[in-house]
């Protein structure tokens, strides 16, 4: 009989570039990654075992330790921590009998710390071996390790009413709510499947007719930087290559954002086909739906619907009807890095590689995957540009306003009273925002936008217009009510969470966002000087030279409270004394040595 | 012009960057005419008797001694400068952070290769003439406040030359990237 390790290794042909798919399913099949099975993982792929082990050591859901037989996955993000994270990993530690971090010693439950799961609209939330629990309490706490011992499936232990929407689905069946407060005239309206494809083969349009289209309706990156679809499909569709390849960005990491993971949840077939679309304006025959590993509950949902859209027409050969176009879909999961929702990163994470960005130019679109021409498009993105070609230019330009067209999925989490998914026109105010989510003017601090890597801003700026030329962003919001310590509760943990998730290739990212954590703990513990805060501004150029996205916004959650809430800074500031560190104790830092030779201060 | 008055030291360093500050060669004799040394190795003042306008200090902190003696440079001197590896990160004695102090002194003095069969009543230095150790090397701007940082191991003569002398001069720091080596 082969090993499980040998029928995995066939089903994906030996071959290296689908490393993570492979490393995914041995672990989900052995609950871990011993080193005997990467050697056997290597020497069949002929790659060295070291390849192997980098990428393992990269992505945070990979292990070479068993993680337990129910390993626990606990949000730690800042939202979560708002709703009242800490009783719950306290419930945890004290049912389970073991500390973050640790595995029980009779290895049956494994318990870890993991950054935003894309749930901050029902926090505290947690993943229990790939299945998501939401709104924990530590009464469920104690009813969930209680079933584990009594060795219930996961299933079981959810014991839970199934979410809204298509998430009560048979094929998805899960616990997790969309919470969709307020629909619109792009994401969420009516979408029948294949509508795209379809308006394709109607009008007989020809890939550059579709770009033309895409172009004229103004449509422009969801995902944060605002990049014209249409100019990225230009390029791409003119760039020359054996094959192109289309990308959808599902790994939505940014703290804070869970709009893609209710898109894919209730328009999938809107994504899908807004792939499919691009695929034919740019001449390409495969696309790639990358998932973050956090939604791999959404796997057999979305892979029936692949399923679906094969046999009626929409993918394979000549799909859509449209005569001469081949094209078809595959889902790939990561593996846990905030990192790889760069897409350079995401494209080496999906060569089954360590998700390092890569030195740009040259641009994806020219050599992108496998070095073809490769487009990486946010999931909401390559909606807009689906619905756009069905509904044309002029009907799309009505919507927003003249630099930024048509609607925005907003994810609102944090202290209001309805967390959740808006489908909003861009041109409306942070003020219009907060009386709209319920979250009472007066008793808001601070409004997080666009995630860590976004702004942090006060009331002062809530006048502000969500729009590409005023306050841009990914649709992250989180709303940070008066009683927390903004400092402490929100923008340390958001420089850790960078600190954490930096993949150190620059050092300049690897090395400041440590010392932009270590600064601000020393401000917290009261040893902060003012240079210290003239500091942190100082480094931001040095944060530049880094080579991606994460690297350049690292310093954001210190620098935008900076200038936005100095007083927060300068209020904890004690030390008047310039010359000296109140840090260093003398006392403190010789007490071990001194008791280790028995000498007295 | 009067001369500035400097002083050096080296706390947890090996002298390399002292021996790099004598590497200036036949220009030690223009930069008498400059400065004139204070407490310093170099010519063997052991305590400070008059404010320096100018301390250099070579290696971190590793003990109690080297903590007292830094604290002493910020107090007389009215511009510091971190010179070398070890004032700036702490450099080869900080390998040793990762490791906690009691089994870094269990491993010098009791079960090392050298010591495990000559130390048969097990003594751990503890006399009260010998600094305390810290429980890590910290490097010097961890504890004071530090102007100016030169980098090397050890810098070199070229970049320290032209460091002191466009701070004594009031010029512009001449620092071609040939200067700045880090061996």
């Amino acid at each position: 009989m082969k090993s499980i390790v040998q029928n995995v290794l066939e089903k994906y042909n030996s071959d290296a570039t689908r490393l993570m798919d492979i490393l995914i399913d041995v672990q989900e099949d052995q609950g871990y990654l011993p080193p005997p099975v990467l050697a056997e993982i290597a020497e069949t792929l002929d790659i060295s075992e070291v390849d192997v082990l980098q990428t393992v050591s990269f992505y945070h859901f990979f292990s070479t330790e068993p993680r337990g037989k129910y390993s626990v996955y606990l949000n730690d993000s800042v939202v979560a921590e708002m709703m009242g994270r800490a009783k719950i990993a306290e419930a945890f530690e004290r049912e389970a009998g073991c500390k973050f971090g640790e595995v029980t010693e009779d290895e049956l439950i494994g318990l870890f710390d993991t950054p935003c799961i894309g749930m901050n609209d029902q926090e505290p939330a947690a993943i229990i071996n790939g299945v998501i629990f939401t709104e924990l309490t530590a009464f469920r706490v104690k009813e969930i390790v209680n079933g584990m011992r009594a060795g219930l499936s996961v299933e079981e232990l959810r014991a839970q009413s199934l979410g809204d929407g298509m998430n009560a689905s048979e094929s998805l069946h899960s616990t997790v709510d969309n919470n969709i407060h307020k629909t619109g005239a792009v994401i969420f309206s009516d979408y029948d499947p294949g509508e795209a494809l379809a308006a394709i083969s109607k009008e007989s349009l020809s890939p550059e007719q579709v770009i033309e289209r895409v172009k004229a309706s103004g449509v422009r990156g969801r995902g944060g930087a605002g990049f014209p679809t249409a100019l990225k499909w230009e390029f791409c569709r003119k760039a020359k290559g054996e094959k192109h390849y289309v990308f959808c960005n599902a790994d939505e990491g940014e703290p804070g954002t869970f709009k893609d993971r209710v898109i894919l949840t209730e328009r999938p077939n809107l994504v899908l086909d807004g792939m499919t679309v691009a695929g034919y304006a740019i001449g390409a025959t495969e696309g790639i739906l990358y998932l973050r590993y956090e939604y791999r509950y959404l796997r057999d949902y979305l892979e029936k619907i692949l399923a679906d859209m094969r046999a009626a027409g929409q993918l394979g050969k000549n799909a859509g009807d449209i005569k001469g176009f081949d094209f078809d879909i595959r889902l790939q999961f990561g593996a846990g890095a905030y990192v790889c929702g760069e897409e350079s990163a995401l494209i080496e994470s999906a060569e089954g590689k360590r998700g390092e960005p890569r030195d740009r130019p040259p641009f994806p679109v020219e050599k992108g995957f496998l070095g073809m021409p490769t487009i990486v498009n946010n999931v909401e993105t390559l909606c807009q540009a689906a619905k756009v070609v069905v509904k044309g230019a002029d009907w799309y330009r009505t919507l927003g306003t003249s630099q930024s067209t048509g609607t925005k999925v907003l994810s609102v989490s944090g202290d209001c009273k309805f967390p959740g998914v808006y489908e909003i026109e861009w041109g409306f105010s942070v003020n219009d925002i907060l009386n709209m989510v319920g979250a009472e003017t007066g008793e808001v601090q601070a409004v997080q936008v666009g995630g860590p890597s976004g702004s942090c801003i006060a009331s002062n700026e809530f006048s502000r217009i969500l729009s590409y030329e005023d306050l841009a962003t990914g649709g992250s919001l989180i709303i940070i009510g008066e009683r927390h310590d903004l400092l402490k509760v929100v923008v340390y943990n958001f420089i850790d969470f960078f600190a954490k998730e930096s993949c150190g290739s620059c050092s300049t990212c690897r090395a400041l966002t440590m010392m932009y954590r270590k600064t601000l703990e020393k401000i917290l513990a009261g040893h902060g000087k003012r240079s210290d805060v003239q500091a942190m501004l100082d480094w931001v150029p040095i944060a530049l030279a880094s080579r991606c996205g994460l690297g350049h916004t690292a310093p954001n959650p210190i620098v935008s409270t900076i200038k936005n809430f100095r007083h927060l800074y300068e209020g904890r500031i004690v030390n008047a004394d310039e010359t000296f560190e109140s840090s260093f104790d003398l006392e403190t830092s010789v007490a071990e040595a001194n008791r280790t030779v028995g000498r007295k201060l | 012009m009067d001369k500035k008055i400097v002083a050096t030291t080296s706390l947890a360093g090996c002298f390399g960057c002292h021996m790099s500050v004598l590497d200036i060669d036949e220009r030690i004799l223009d930069l008498i005419e400059l400065v004139e040394f204070n407490k310093s190795p170099i010519d063997d003042i052991k305590t400070f008797t008059k404010h320096c306008d100018i301390g250099i200090v070579e290696g971190g902190c590793a003990t109690s001694e080297n903590v007292h003696v830094l604290k002493e440079f910020r107090k007389n001197c009215s511009t510091l400068i971190a010179l070398g590896e070890c004032a700036i990160m702490g450099g080869l004695p900080a390998l040793r952070n990762n490791i906690p102090i009691t089994e870094c002194l269990e491993e010098a003095y009791l079960n090392g290769l050298t010591t495990k069969d000559n130390n048969p009543d097990r003594i751990l230095p503890n006399d009260e003439e010998i600094p305390m150790m810290l429980d890590r090397v910290y490097p010097i701007r961890e504890l004071v406040k530090v102007d100016f940082f030169l980098p090397g191991c050890p810098p070199t003569a070229d970049l320290i030359w032209n460091a002191l002398t466009a701070l004594i001069l009031g010029k512009e720091m001449d620092l071609p990237y040939e200067v700045i080596r880090y061996d």
